[in-house]
């Protein structure tokens, strides 16, 4: 019998309160799948689109971008910022070629360690259901033109 | 070339027990530009650091990655270890391996699997980490203190003893604020003048503190440490250094019908004024709205009696630039305006008023000058009632939240009642008696047990005048029975609002409010007197409704922030800001629409010969945040955040 397929996902989230509710889920010791990978930043408004393709080019099968409640902001407005971003980014996804689902957008504030875990667990059995990210990668590789940096 | 050094840390069993970091070190040995990966028990430990410093001198280490926990726990105490050894703090990354790895996964394949990624992944961030210095601002060591009541005095007088220079601005013509208007005080009903008025007097001859009342902030630039402050100085009419307050002017004055704002328009004041007698400065203001002169062109009484020449028509509003190295916010509060409950019939019927006017009635140096007398005849209220949450805890008509002081000042009301009419009868409707402080409680059950206050359990929902006498219809809840009491007066304890242009002035001063437009602090429990925007600091009722001790303790918390800041010439700051690349930035302003902080500036791009080529963005590093926003809004790719670069970032992906 051949191993399940483990799905690898990328997640970009901020330091006050996503990144600081995943260290709560630990210091917790609440239990979440591993196929997540954290990259931290200070804010949700400084995570740029080109972000996540780069994850799904490098062979991401989903990416999570995760920052503080509306209205929490550490900066006050970083993540109205990244919603809209998120807004507009979204219109394009067919354009791109990404299904909808293989991204997902979550506000998870320093408190919520017990919503993170289950986001991930969830999130994990979401991509899993959907599958290897192949298309993009393929796509990619069949005009030869990588996302220009 | 790189020379990384990466060091795991078995935190015991804390990873160690989950992740097999023998494979780890060794995978991280083999990757590319990795000069040493070593593993240890603990690497917090001293020794543990010891290690990491010997490695970062033998091996000529160009940047570290520790395998740990949460950069939240240690990334200060690796990053100080790599500066003692001579490399940049921030040429150091933690790789989160224990709060977000070993502690929340069971298979240790995956566990270790991922947490080679993780580490992987810092080390090719790591590779392109830049050396950055800590940011160093001067400071000025001048605070401002705005608003002239107890909190602001008291924050000001802390900051001045401490040594340091204060500039107090209070907007109205005396210091005071609402301290001045109350009659006794809770729990101990010392007189609220008496202890007071000295505090103003400290302050107004304090050699560090330059009052200034009469005045208005105007505008408020620049950072921690280095605010540009303009204040109007509102023309008085009188001429501050003349002046010897000796209140000719005041007594000969023609116009006398004003509405006395001071005695909450129980008493009548002329154009000129001070707003009561121990006003500090005891210096005069006219009015110019009522003032006879200035109405008709004729008058000029105040002039022609005043005998050092102290009155000017001619006088205009001055403006006053300042630098300033720390604000404090104690601006206040508003009693709300109670008119919204017709069926208590404030405004309505001139027996029905509010505590704050009952205040003025109790106080030896109101109107009645402190005899409890009925503003509509003078006679003295043989029953009275007193209506607790006029306003506050009533989400459909007031204001959702407590107002905090109501209950204590009800049962003060009720007291200072008993002690001023004998035989007089006070009742009290009440939702909730919250007497929480020191010697409060005991406060509430004097009032009801010795000075036979009688307390009722529920709301009034009515009250009409019949035969002379105020009707007030209520229920009495723990009895379940309605009850209608026959009253001389009705006394509101109404809520405690912000200061009607609370939300203008917070976006003059740079803070936030919350839905009311109490000011907002930086963390509820942790940082209660300091606002989201460094350097500047709250206290008093701006903040939330409160009494006296709490405004006062806030105060002397606010002045203790400002010592502590002052106590420094150079702050240091976190550099991790964003940078602009003025020769491919477009002047297109999109980073100024997402910058929270207003750090975007216009610069002028010169020719030799000083002829404007363009005009480009400079983000002034005192007041960026590092937020990252703008960058990412950067049409141009001109700006990047230092430690956070969209090369490091993108790096950081690859390695996963």
């Amino acid at each position: 019998m051949s191993k399940p397929f483990e799905p690898k996902i990328v997640a970009f989230v901020c330091t006050y309160c996503t990144y600081a509710g995943a260290d709560l889920a630990g210091t917790s010791r609440l239990k979440y799948p591993p196929n997540i990978r954290m990259v931290r930043l200070p804010c949700t408004g400084r995570i740029s689109p080109m972000f996540i393709l780069k994850a799904l080019q490098k062979g991401a099968d989903g990416v999570l971008v995760s920052g503080c409640h509306p209205g929490d902001c550490h900066f006050t407005h970083g993540n109205y910022h990244a919603r809209r971003r998120w807004t507009v980014f979204r219109a394009l996804l067919n354009f791109t070629g990404i299904p909808l689902e293989r991204i997902r957008f979550s506000w998870i504030s320093a408190a919520e360690g017990v919503k993170f875990a289950e986001l991930i667990s969830s999130l994990t059995e979401d991509i899993r259901k959907l599958g290897p990210f192949e298309q993009y990668k393929a796509m990619i590789h069949e005009t030869e033109a990588p996302v220009s940096l | 070339m790189a020379k990384i050094g990466v060091f795991i840390c078995h935190c015991g069993e804390n990873i160690g027990a989950k992740i097999d970091c023998t494979r780890l070190t060794s995978a991280m040995n083999d990757h590319p530009g990795v000069s040493v990966s070593v593993e240890y028990k603990y690497f917090c430990s001293d020794p543990g650091q010891e290690n990491v410093k010997k490695a970062i001198r033998e091996h000529n280490l160009t940047g570290v990655v520790v395998a740990a926990c949460s950069p939240r726990m240690h990334e200060a105490t690796f990053r100080k270890a790599c500066a003692e050894a001579g490399l940049n703090p921030y040429l150091c990354e933690i790789a989160n391996i224990r709060e977000q790895c070993s502690w929340v996964h069971t298979d240790q394949d995956m566990a270790t699997e991922k947490a080679i990624e993780i580490t992987r992944s810092l080390i090719e961030k790591v590779k392109l980490n830049n050396e950055l210095q800590p940011i160093e601002v001067p400071v000025t060591k001048r605070a401002l203190v705005i608003g002239g009541g107890i909190a602001g005095i008291q924050a000001a007088l802390d900051i001045a003893n401490a040594g340091q220079e204060v500039v107090l601005v209070e907007r109205e013509p005396s210091l005071g604020g609402h301290m001045a208007q109350l009659s006794e005080t809770f729990p101990t009903l010392d007189c609220s003048q008496c202890i007071m008025t000295p505090r103003m007097v400290e302050a107004a001859q304090h050699p560090k503190i330059r009052l200034l009342t009469y005045s208005e902030i105007e505008q408020v630039e620049g950072f921690i440490g280095n605010f540009k402050v303009r204040i109007r100085q509102k023309s008085r009419y009188v001429d501050m250094k003349a002046c010897t307050g000796c209140g000719d002017c005041i007594q000969k004055c023609p116009q006398k019908k004003i509405s006395d704002e001071f005695d909450c328009a129980l008493g009548k004041r002329p154009a000129i004024y001070t707003p009561f007698a121990q006003a500090v400065p005891n210096i005069p203001v006219i009015d110019k709205e009522h003032c006879t002169f200035f109405k008709n062109g004729k008058c000029k009484v105040c002039q022609k009696v005043c005998e050092t020449n102290a009155i000017n028509f001619e006088m205009q509003d001055e403006f006053l630039d300042l630098e300033i190295g720390a604000i404090v916010v104690a601006t206040g509060f508003q009693i709300q305006n109670t008119a919204m409950y017709g069926e208590y019939g404030y405004g309505k019927y001139a027996d029905v008023i509010t505590g704050l006017q009952f205040e003025r009635l109790a106080s030896a140096s109101g109107p009645t000058a402190g005899k409890i007398l009925r503003p509509s005849d003078g006679k003295e209220p043989q029953t009275i009632v007193f209506i607790q949450c006029a306003g506050s805890r009533d989400p459909s008509k007031g204001v959702k939240y407590c107002s905090k002081i109501c209950c204590m000042y009800t049962a003060k009301h009720a007291m200072l009642y008993a002690h001023k009419v004998h035989g007089g009868k006070a009742h009290v409707f009440y939702m909730d008696i919250r007497a929480a402080g020191k010697g409060y409680d005991e406060f509430t059950r004097r009032a009801i047990e010795e000075d036979e206050a009688a307390y009722m359990r529920g709301r009034v929902s009515k009250v009409w005048l019949e035969n002379g006498k105020l009707m007030v219809r209520g229920v009495d809840t723990l009895l379940g029975k309605p009850v209608e009491i026959a009253a001389d007066m009705v006394v509101l304890a109404t809520a405690i609002t912000p200061q009607p242009d609370a939300r203008e002035f917070a976006k003059v001063v740079g803070i936030g409010c919350d839905e009311y437009g109490f000011y907002n602090e930086a963390h509820l429990k942790l940082r209660p007197v300091e606002t989201a925007t460094a350097g500047i600091f709250l206290a008093g009722a701006c903040q939330s409704p409160k009494d006296i001790p709490d405004s006062v303790s806030q105060a002397s918390a606010c002045a203790s922030k400002v010592i502590g800041l002052f106590s420094r010439d150079q702050l240091e700051r976190e550099p991790v800001i964003a940078i602009n690349n003025e020769s491919t930035c477009s002047g297109c302003w999109g980073c100024a629409l997402a910058c929270p902080y207003n750090a975007i500036e216009k610069k002028d791009i010169l020719s030799r010969s000083g002829e404007l080529i363009k005009q480009v963005a400079f983000i002034n590093p005192g007041l960026c945040q590092g937020c990252g926003t703008c960058v990412t809004f950067c049409r141009s790719n001109s700006i990047d955040l230092a430690g956070f670069t969209e090369k490091q970032i993108f790096a950081e992906v690859m390695g996963l």
